[in-house]
């Protein structure tokens, strides 16, 4: 198969290249990336972009595809077909499933499950300690041979900072990546939204950005006595992202992510007990916002990713302590950080980094590109076309989203990966 | 325009004869009392103790009542709460209600529990200032001031100095309600 | 004689979930109201017609007698046929269980259900679910909109109104529902407040709500006009918060001693029941300034009148 992809405005952050330019692709891997009108049309299919952006596949390092255990939540084959619309080529897979992703039979499960079904590529993270209960290290090395592409246990923090001690230094003998869910715990002390004047007057119990903090300057200094490979997940806090910075000013190799929903929404989202905001780090002030969207805009946090969270029906019809955390975010992810290009925050080509071209450098594998050579995984992304957001028809199971009836602007149209063009609009 | 049924005087008029057909009725003003529902039957109640002290020289205590937790017709429209103040206690006394118009009897069924509930008075007896007729309960009035045959669609007004108008009944037909400055009370 | 409003239902919502969402208005209309029903509680026939044929359900996942029985007293004095659906703790019943729960109260042809539950927003969480008026009895550390009605309520019969009154609430503001409601309702009337407490049970956050807040009893009192205790959870010892009841009352306890800085006439309150000797000295609970049993009193024409007010709201 030829196909070349026309008319396009092509930002490849790997090549730190923004412009016009032509893509053929030859079976399944990029052929020529070209100057307009550069490339020889005989015998292939075009597709006109028609002006709209061309980026490469987008690369997701935290998702939860809630299998096994959790399929009334989402399945691989929902989360990673959900991910193609969404625009996400590769998502890394959380451990918190049933049971717990933490030996490579289970990791082996998920990666044969993901093959089978043809949807975007799964990357399983393995649990950093066994059943994720933060006492016994879990068999890290078998899993990395069977796939895991790095080790969490995201969903609760390693409340030990001896074993987080530990998971770094063993983690480091194969040079594997740590990804930290930074929350004290104890100070966190079960609260369910960010604490303030808001958590007051809801009467929920707030947990302090505090515990944010805290729990990144832990890791940070783990991470600089053991020269372990440290990434801080979901950054939410505006302490947090001092932290980070500060940490990078001093040259430690710590890299950050945030979620759309940080510097998009603020705790006010919580009010009137809605549950769909319900989240984990919360949402917090618009002060904090500001801080994350600087933070993203210095560099200090380097990735965007989802932190896709789906539930199922049990999210709406509970009181509000009792509704578990979560966004379902694979479907509103990129349409969220356009927003930052189009305020100014950062580039076209900053942004598109932080889903590309970062993770991949983070996660050391070979994508997010469009250098040729490279397989094929691209998107055709229009950042214009304007949408109102209905949940129900999320591909993904979880339609848990407090983007829910808003209008959104960008769309991914299509879909390059695997050999298919995946029409979305 | 409304259609003008009774001025002033004749107004003023009609209280002078009820009160002394109470009076007379009553064989004298021993353990009488005036029960005025709100709103619009409190005033007259006063004016009628006034006449009666006028006449007989004794003072009849006057209570109001708000019937708003009676009514049976609750669910079709929820007239204020108005404070029932009544200081005297209904126990063993004759007791006239007074209202100023009097139309399906509901109001006065309403009024009846009300009392009833507070103690057991000797007697109660009605009188009313405008008999509209359409009644849907087996009451009738002791005192009437006036007969005056309605269809249902209409309306009837009481306007009185007391509430800063000029003394007045009317009949205000369909097509002409909700005019105007005064938005008259349902008489049911 | 005095008009309490007028014409149809000046209620914004079918339930009442807290005073949060109440305007002036709608509060005043509770407690113009509340005064009629008062009257009636004190004759022979305690009871009106008002809310026959209707059916008034108490829905409480968490222990309490004073506010059950106060509802379902003011429910009967209504004339409404009145259940009372005590739900073991909430551990049990969590999820959709609760809902389903509250559904089948529903099914039975509840038209008020009562609420209560330690978690705060369920009777949120119902009333986008269920058909039936939804009072709040209390939730979680949220709200107990009656007890702040009937607070204003008591206040209002002993000051005359609300405007310019110094109000001093104390204790654990943090975790109560009942200090919430009444900084709302009383804010909304036109009274200054003040919190007084331990900076443990008194974060600094509330004075973005233009109140003023005290870490020292004395400094707080000064020229108060009503005093409003809190009830202390003793559970609250030994989880940080305070250090023991003792040195609690020795800091936070109104004595006699401590009145000294209010005004002479202030009035004492407390929502009950009270740790005597903890948060309020007993010389003090059952001395002359104390309208701590009438507030029990009041407590049921306020709730007379909610329900009556919402199930005519219900009705347009």
């Amino acid at each position: 198969m030829r196909l070349l992809i026309i008319n396009g405005h092509v930002i490849d952050p790997s090549q730190n290249f923004a412009g016009s330019a032509e893509i053929l692709i030859e079976d399944g891997r990029i052929n020529t990336f070209a100057r307009e009108g550069g490339i020889n049309r005989t015998g292939a299919d075009i597709i006109d972009a028609g002006g709209m952006w061309v980026v490469p596949g987008l690369i997701d390092i935290h998702t939860h595809l809630r299998e096994p255990g959790f399929e009334h939540k989402e399945t691989i084959r929902t989360g990673a077909r959900a991910a193609l619309k969404g625009g996400f080529t590769t998502v890394c897979a959380m451990p918190n499933t049933n049971p717990v992703n933490d030996n490579a039979g289970i990791t082996e499960f998920i990666l044969k499950m993901a093959q089978a079904e043809g949807n975007a590529r799964v990357l399983p993270i393995g649990a950093v300690t066994k059943g994720q209960k933060g006492e016994e290290l879990a068999s890290l090395y078998a899993m990395r041979e069977a796939g895991c592409i790095a080790f969490s246990d995201d969903g609760r923090p390693v409340a030990s900072p001896v074993i987080m001690r530990r998971a770094l230094e063993y983690a480091k003998g194969f040079d594997a990546l740590i990804i930290s869910h930074a929350e004290d715990p104890a100070l966190a002390d079960s609260g369910v939204m960010n604490e303030g004047l808001l958590s007051a007057t809801l009467g929920l119990k707030g947990q302090p950005a505090v515990a944010e903090e805290v729990m990144i300057y832990r890791d940070i200094a783990l991470a600089e006595l053991t020269g372990g490979r440290l990434h801080i997940a979901h950054v939410s806090t505006k302490g947090g992202v001092r932290v980070i910075r500060q940490a990078k000013e001093r040259g430690l190799k710590v890299t950050a992510e945030t979620c759309p929903h940080y510097f998009s929404l603020t705790e006010d989202a919580v009010a009137g007990y809605n549950v769909n905001a319900k989240v984990n780090p919360p949402l917090r002030t618009a002060a904090d916002v500001e801080a994350i969207k600087e933070g993203l805009r210095d560099g200090t946090i380097d990735v965007i990713a989802t932190d896709h969270a789906p539930h199922g029906r049990e999210k709406r019809t509970r009181q509000f302590d009792d509704a578990p955390s979560g966004i379902s975010g694979l479907e509103t992810a990129l349409s969220l950080s356009l927003a930052l290009a189009g305020e100014g925050v950062l580039t076209e080509l900053e942004l598109i980094g932080k889903l590309t071209q970062n993770p991949a450098g983070i996660l050391r594998i070979d994508r997010g590109t469009l250098r040729e050579g490279a397989e094929a995984e691209l998107l055709i992304v229009d950042p214009q076309r304007r949408y109102v957001l209905d949940a129900e028809k999320m591909i993904s199971r979880g339609k848990n989203t407090p983007f829910d009836g808003m209008e959104l602007k960008g769309m991914v149209m299509k879909t390059v990966y695997g050999g298919k063009v995946l029409e979305w609009a | 325009m409304p259609k003008k049924l009774l001025d002033s005087k004749e107004i003023d008029r009609t209280l002078t004869r009820i009160s002394h057909e109470i009076i007379e009725r009553n064989k004298g003003t021993e353990d009488l009392c005036l029960v005025g529902i709100q709103r619009g039957g409190v005033h007259l109640a006063e004016r009628l103790a006034k006449k009666i002290k006028g006449t007989d020289g004794a003072d009849i205590p006057v209570g109001s009542l708000d019937i708003s937790f009676y009514r049976d017709d609750i669910r079709i429209r929820q007239p204020a709460v108005s404070r029932t103040d009544m200081p005297f206690d209904v126990e063993g006394r004759k007791v006239v209600i007074v209202d100023d118009v009097f139309f399906t009897g509901r109001s006065i069924r309403a009024a009846m529990d009300a009392i009833m509930d507070m103690g057991r008075p000797a007697l109660v007896q009605l009188a009313v200032l405008v008999d509209r007729g359409h009644r849907e309960l087996p009451i009738r009035a002791d005192y009437v001031g006036k007969n005056i045959p309605t269809s249902g669609g209409e309306r009837v007004e009481v306007m009185l100095a007391e509430d800063g108008h000029e003394d007045g009944i009317f009949l205000v037909s369909p097509g002409e309600l909700n005019e105007g400055g005064r938005q008259g009370r349902e008489h049911a | 004689m005095r008009a309490a409003g007028r014409g149809a239902s000046m209620l914004n919502s079918r339930h009442l979930l807290g005073i949060k969402d109440l305007t002036a208005e709608e509060i005043m209309l509770y407690l113009n109201s509340a005064s009629s029903f008062k009257d009636i509680l004190k004759r022979d026939i305690k009871k009106v017609p008002a809310l026959r044929g209707r059916t008034v359900v108490n829905l409480f996942f968490e222990p309490s007698t004073r506010t059950r029985t106060s509802f379902e007293l003011a429910a009967k004095r209504l004339s409404t046929d009145v259940i009372n659906f005590s739900a073991p703790s909430s551990s049990i019943l969590k999820g959709e269980s609760l809902l389903d729960t509250a559904l089948t109260v529903e099914a039975l042809g509840a038209d008020i259900i009562i609420v209560r539950h330690s978690f705060s927003g369920v009777p949120h969480m119902l009333s986008r679910h269920l058909r039936a008026s939804v009072i709040n009895a209390g939730d979680g550390t949220n709200e107990h909109p009656t007890q702040a009605l009937l607070d204003a309520f008591t206040i209002k019969e002993k000051k005359g109104g609300f405007g310019g009154l110094q109000i001093a609430i104390i204790g654990d503001i943090i975790h109560s529902r009942v200090a919430k409601s009444n900084i709302y309702c009383l804010k909304k009337l036109g009274a200054d407040v003040r919190l007084i407490g331990p900076a443990t049970l008194l974060p600094e956050c509330f004075r973005e709500l233009g109140i003023s807040t005290f870490n020292n009893m004395e400094a707080g009192l000064e020229g108060a006009d009503v005093i409003m205790m809190l009830r202390l959870q003793l559970e609250r010892q030994g989880k940080g918060f305070f250090p023991t009841t003792d040195e609690y009352f020795r800091q936070w306890g109104l004595s006699r001693k401590r009145l000294q800085a209010a005004r002479p006439d202030a009035i004492i309150m407390h929502p009950g029941p009270m740790n005597r000797g903890i948060e309020i000295s007993s010389d003090v609970a059952d001395g002359g300034n104390s309208v701590i049993l009438e507030q029990v009193t009041n407590g049921l024409a306020v709730r007379m009148a909610v329900m009556y007010h919402l199930d005519e709201r219900k009705e347009q």
